[in-house]
Order: structure tokens, then C-alpha cells, then sequence
């Protein structure tokens, strides 16, 4: 059995008047102890595909189930099983870590004691601070906090939503590491984040952009799918070349990564040819061009501007 | 059940961390009931009022003196002409003038027949008619004491006898009338912001996500905010007791009782609010604007619901606080048991559940 199975969503919100597609007909289908990734920029519909998954909004059309009960007939039972962390912080600012803990463990008639092996790598990290009030913790430690109760009662399948945004990058990567434990137990994960490079973290991951899922593959699967040559490329004049690499007819698509241009081409071949004119004719200085191995973000890069 | 507990224990650390809520709650029925308690009344009490007394005699003498030192006068000033009498009321300063003749008492005791005139500034009707009535009452008591001993031929008097509030004090009309209004404000909007609020900070998200029930949730939420009631209604009777002297004539645990019922009427209004609202601002402002007129106008301590046109008669029938006022003034007022306000203790009984019972039909089970 498929932990998740989603098939031809449809979600359309009215904002002003203005009817806005929010999920244009998603399908896709996460294994059980999946760690599957729904990558896409802000507005992409990641967090209309999961509240519809954990019940809180209604598709349009479609239909979808989680753990095999259908995401509307059978909310109840969903709502029992799974663990759900909202994008936004949503734990209460004025209890403290161990009450904001104990209420959700109570809530869902389980104890913090019952199920203290699944969060005690997490939890221990801020048990130091269990007495401060919730609202006064880190960014960090309010996302620790966050997980652990969306874990207290032993979900089997876990949401989270862009639980890294507004994380610093140490956090992010501990967090990440936390993902992979509970994988191990036996946990399916679907998240949803904004940043590309967390996508190789992922066993599986799908790219949704404009509420279109515009691609599902393993990190590798994606990689090896970029079929075009990648070259790197700085000047002095970073922004002039950018501006003149984009006129050129035979470049396919330029972006800013890091501190080189990316580029990519139209044709395979005599790439170097072209680069020296543009830069000959455009006479920057200080040039340094190379090419190299396309990462998961040219990959999605390349697969959103198709 | 420990389910039910521990929400409840949430709720309650809400209102207790937020200290300066719990100040509000704790004291803005205090000041309320003493603010309208003593400022909404149309009892008349030491009003100005000035002598002209042209004829400073014994009889003119003592009857003034009688009339400004009851509760209901106070003696501004004695002038001495037609002119400053006019320019007393111009000014504003004085509600009512009394003129004695000369020759006053000779007319009274050889003619038989003396004259007072009691000016009043009538701009205000009730009041200008309540002040004649009160010093005519005074100088009637005046001529009574002096014809004591003679027998006057054909005369009915008319015995009058004030029940349940002998002295006639306003108060005994709006304590119950202030405690319904009090009662009513507070408990709707303390559950008003109850719900609302966890939307706001997106916790009904997570909450929602989970095998609560929406029953659970709402009387989880309830419950707590009860507790901060019955401490206002104590502190509401303490006051009227003791600061506006109104006694409970009644059974003080009736008079509980039926508080705590009328409280849970409240908090269910303001959870029914709190569901529908979307934001916690529009929560506060409906609880204000569709409770404070109606309760003013309807609950019959301002205007009586009798009088008023059928329709209106109808609406008042539905809001809450006409009941309790008149369960209020049966138990608190009039001294009288059960047996007698078991109709309005039913009617709050049914308004009760079906608000909480709308409540959890309508608690939206997604966002």
C-alpha cells in the first residue's frame, strides 16, 4: 500500500474576484518510509496540496488518500495517524516547551513518556529549556519544538511544511539529519521546502511550480535528466555580461549562481567559440569560464524555465 | 478524559500568563457596576433650589426649612426679589424655587386659606414634576401636623404602602438591570476572542489535525472563563450589597445558581461569535455592538418591555438579559423562591444549549 496517493488535484481559491489555480491537476504517489520532497518557489501550491492532504481543505477535484483512508470521507482517521507541522510557527507562545508538549501528547491520548524514544534525539536538544515559554525560543529551537510535536504520537506518516524556512543553515542541516532518523523507524516524510539544494536530502522529490508538478524523480534521476552542456562564467563586469550573454542567440538561458553566471546552450557544440565572442566583443576584463557538472538547481532551473 | 483535562488546564494557563487581561476581566465589572450604579439613575437627590420668602414668619420659616433639609432638596440660597429668582434659573443653577407671600401665616391661620407657589425649571418634565410632587408631599405633611386636632369633616386618605422597596431607591430597579448588562458584556467577550484567537495564531491549524472533538473543544474553552465569572459575580454582589445597598432578600444560592446559568448563557453567545468571526477584532466589536444596545434597551431596566410595540416585544424576548434582570429582581429585590422564576430559568436553560448546541454544528471542522 502507497502511503500517499494523489490523483489529479484540482484546488482553485477566489481572491478579489479573481479566480486563482492554486493545484492544477497533481498526481503523484509517495512509498511507505519515503522521504519524498515537493520542491517549488513561494505561491506553488505546496501548502494548498498539504492541507489538503491532512484534511483541512477541500479539493476541487481529485481524489487522495493518506495511509489508504480517503482525505475526505475518512478525515477522522487520517487526523489520528498523521503528524502535521504547519509552515507557519503554531505551537502556543505562552506555555512552555514541556506544556506545549504534554498538551498535543494529551490531545492525541498518548504521554510524553510513551513515546520519549521517538523524540528524545530531537527533544533532548531543548529539554534544557523546557520551562521557557515557547514564544521566547530560537527560530531553531522552535522548529525542534515544532517536531517534536507533530512526533509525540508516533505518526505514520508525517507532514511538514517548509519546515526549514527562516532556519539557519547549521539548524537546517541537524534538522535534515533528524529526517533520516525517523525514516529509519519507519516513518513516511513529505516536505515541502523552497530551498533546491535540500532536494538531494530527499529519497524522491517532485518539483511543482504555478500548481504544476513539473517533475517526480530520485535527486539522481533529475541530475542525470539535464541533457545540455553547463558552463560557468565571471567577468569584472558581472552584471554587463549577463545582460550580454542573454542577447546572444546562441545561449539558451543565463542565471546568477553564487559567483559565476551558469549558461547554457542551444546547441552542443563549439560552446567555447561562442562564449569568446561574447566576451571579445562585450571586452570584459578578468574573465574566468569553464564548463562543469550540472547540479539539482540547474536541473530545476532548466526544468522551470521549459 | 485526561484529554478533556489538560485542555481545559491550556485554557486556563492562557488567562493566567496574560496578567494583564486577567486585571481586565477581573476589574472591569467592578467599575462598571459602580459607574452605572451610580451614574445611570433617575432618582432625584439634593437639588438646588432657592427661597424667596417674603413673608419670614414662623410658618414660612419652618416649612422652608423643611423642605431643604430632606434628601431630595438642597437649599442653594435665599434672595429676595422677583429678578434674581429668573436669574438663578437662567443660570442653571437651581431646579426649583419656592415663594411664600407675605403675610403667610396670618393668611393661614385667620383666612384659612395661604398660598406657596413652587416654580420649577420644567426643561425636564419628570424631574421638574417629581420635585413639585415631593415638596407639595412635604408641605401637605406641614398643614396635616397642624390641624392634628381638629377633626375636619369629610376627608379620604389614601394609605400607601411601596412593597419591596419601601423607600423607593433606584437602585433596587438597576442593580439587577447593571448586573445583567455587566454579566453580559464581560463573559460574551471573554469567549468571544476564545477561538478566533487560535486562528489567528494558526494553532487551530495543528489542533484540527488531531482526534480532538468540537464539543470538547468548546466546552474545554468554556469552562475556565466560567471560573473568572463566578469570581465577577461575587464581586458584583458584594457591591451591590455594600456600596449601592440594595440587600438580597432571596436566597443567596438561588441568586447564584441562577448567575452561573445566566454566565454560561453569555459565554456561549460569545462562543458562537468566536466561531463565526474571522479575525479577533471583528469578534470584540460584534460582541460590543450586538450586545450593548440590545441589553440596554431590551432587558426592561431602562424601559419597561411591557409598553413596548409588539415587535419590539418580540426582540426583547430574545435576549438573554431581560430574563435574568427579572429573575434578579424576583430572587435579589422581592425575596421570592424558586417556585416563582422556574419559566425564565427554563428559558435560559434552552437559549443555552441551543447556542452551544449552533456553536458545535457550525465549529468548522477544516479552514
Amino acid at each position: 500500500m502507497k502511503a500517499i496517493v494523489v490523483e489529479n488535484i484540482i484546488k482553485r481559491y477566489k481572491a478579489q474576484k479573481v479566480e486563482v489555480t492554486a493545484l492544477d491537476g497533481i498526481s503523484l504517489s509517495v512509498d511507505q518510509g519515503e522521504i519524498f520532497g515537493i520542491i517549488g518557489p513561494d505561491g506553488a501550491g505546496k501548502t494548498s496540496l498539504f492541507r489538503i492532504l491532512t484534511t483541512l481543505l477541500l479539493a476541487d477535484s481529485g481524489y487522495a488518500t493518506v495511509d489508504g483512508f480517503d482525505v475526505v470521507k475518512d478525515y477522522k482517521k487520517i487526523r489520528r495517524k498523521v503528524g502535521y507541522m504547519p509552515g507557519r510557527f503554531s505551537l502556543y507562545p505562552d506555555l512552555t516547551v514541556q506544556e506545549n508538549l504534554e498538551f498535543f501528547a494529551a490531545i492525541f491520548n498518548t504521554t510524553i513518556k510513551e513515546n520519549y524514544e521517538l523524540i528524545k534525539e530531537i527533544y533532548s536538544q531543548i529539554e534544557p529549556f523546557k520551562d521557557r515559554r515557547a514564544g521566547q525560543l530560537s527560530g531553531g529551537m522552535k522548529q525542534k519544538l515544532a517536531l517534536s510535536c507533530a512526533l509525540i504520537h508516533k505518526p505514520s506518516v508525517l507532514f511538514l511544511d517548509e519546515p526549514t524556512t527562516g532556519v539557519d543553515a547549521v539548524s537546517r542541516k541537524e534538522f535534515w539529519e533528524m529526517l533520516h532518523r525517523l525514516k529509519v523507524q519507519g516513518i513516511t516524510i513529505l516536505v515541502s521546502t523552497a530551498y533546491m539544494d535540500e532536494a538531494t536530502l530527499c529519497d524522491r522529490v517532485g518539483l511543482i511550480q504555478k500548481g504544476i508538478l513539473l517533475s517526480v524523480n530520485t535527486p539522481k534521476g533529475v541530475i542525470s535528466a539535464f541533457r545540455s552542456s553547463l558552463w560557468a562564467i565571471r567577468a569584472n563586469e558581472m552584471y554587463a555580461l549577463m545582460e550580454t550573454i542573454k542577447a546572444d542567440p546562441a545561449v539558451k538561458s543565463c542565471y546568477p549562481f553564487g559567483q559565476y553566471h551558469h549558461v547554457t546552450f542551444n546547441k552542443k557544440e563549439q560552446i567555447e567559440e561562442h562564449l569568446n565572442r561574447i566576451v571579445k566583443n562585450g571586452s570584459f576584463t578578468g574573465v574566468e569560464m569553464f564548463p562543469i557538472q550540472a547540479n539539482i538547481e540547474d536541473c530545476f532551473m532548466a526544468l522551470m524555465s521549459n | 478524559m485526561k484529554q478533556f483535562r489538560i485542555f481545559v488546564k491550556k485554557e486556563w494557563l492562557h488567562i493566567w500568563r496574560d496578567k494583564r487581561t486577567l486585571f481586565i476581566l477581573i476589574w472591569m465589572p467592578v467599575i462598571q457596576i459602580l459607574l452605572y450604579g451610580f451614574a445611570l439613575t433617575n432618582e432625584v437627590k439634593n437639588s438646588n433650589m432657592v427661597v424667596f420668602d417674603q413673608a419670614k414668619d414662623e410658618a414660612s420659616r419652618s416649612i422652608a426649612e423643611k423642605i431643604s433639609s430632606s434628601r431630595y432638596f438642597s437649599l442653594y440660597k435665599n434672595i429676595n426679589s422677583w429678578k434674581e429668582i429668573e436669574a438663578t434659573f437662567r443660570q442653571g443653577k437651581i431646579r426649583l424655587a419656592v415663594v411664600f407671600p407675605r403675610n403667610f401665616r396670618y393668611d393661614l391661620l385667620h383666612g384659612n386659606h395661604a398660598q406657596i407657589q413652587l416654580i420649577a425649571d420644567s426643561s425636564d418634565p419628570n424631574t421638574a414634576n417629581m420635585l413639585s410632587n415631593y415638596a407639595a408631599v412635604i408641605i401637605n405633611d406641614y398643614q396635616e401636623a397642624i390641624n392634628e386636632n381638629q377633626k375636619l369633616p369629610y376627608t379620604i386618605k389614601v394609605q400607601v404602602r411601596m412593597r419591596y422597596n419601601p423607600e423607593l431607591k433606584g437602585a433596587y430597579n438597576f442593580v439587577p438591570g447593571v448586573m445583567a448588562l455587566v454579566l453580559m458584556l464581560v463573559c460574551t467577550m471573554m469567549t468571544a476572542i476564545a477561538i478566533v484567537k487560535e486562528k489567528e495564531i494558526g494553532t487551530m491549524e495543528v489542533i484540527l489535525v488531531s482526534p480532538l472533538k468540537p464539543f470538547r473543544i468548546i466546552i474545554a474553552k468554556t469552562i475556565p472563563y466560567l471560573v473568572v465569572s463566578m469570581l465577577n459575580i461575587i464581586s458584583i454582589l458584594l457591591i451591590s450589597v455594600y456600596a449601592l445597598d440594595v440587600p438580597i432578600a432571596g436566597s443567596l444560592w438561588l441568586l447564584m445558581a441562577e448567575s452561573i446559568l445566566f454566565t454560561i448563557t453569555s459565554l456561549s453567545v460569545g462562543i458562537l461569535i468566536s466561531n463565526t468571526a474571522k479575525t479577533q477584532q471583528t469578534a470584540m466589536f460584534t460582541a460590543m455592538m450586538s450586545l450593548f444596545l440590545p441589553t440596554l434597551l431590551f432587558s426592561g431596566f431602562l424601559f419597561p418591555v411591557e409598553n413596548m410595540p409588539l415587535p419590539l416585544q418580540l426582540i426583547a424576548n430574545v435576549v438573554p438579559s431581560r430574563w435574568y434582570f427579572i429573575i434578579v429582581k424576583d430572587v435579589m429585590i422581592k425575596g421570592l423562591g424558586f417556585a416563582a422564576v422556574w419559566k425564565e430559568t427554563l428559558i435560559l436553560i434552552g437559549m443555552t444549549t441551543t447556542l452551544l448546541g449552533i456553536s458545535i454544528y457550525k465549529f468548522k471542522i477544516r479552514l
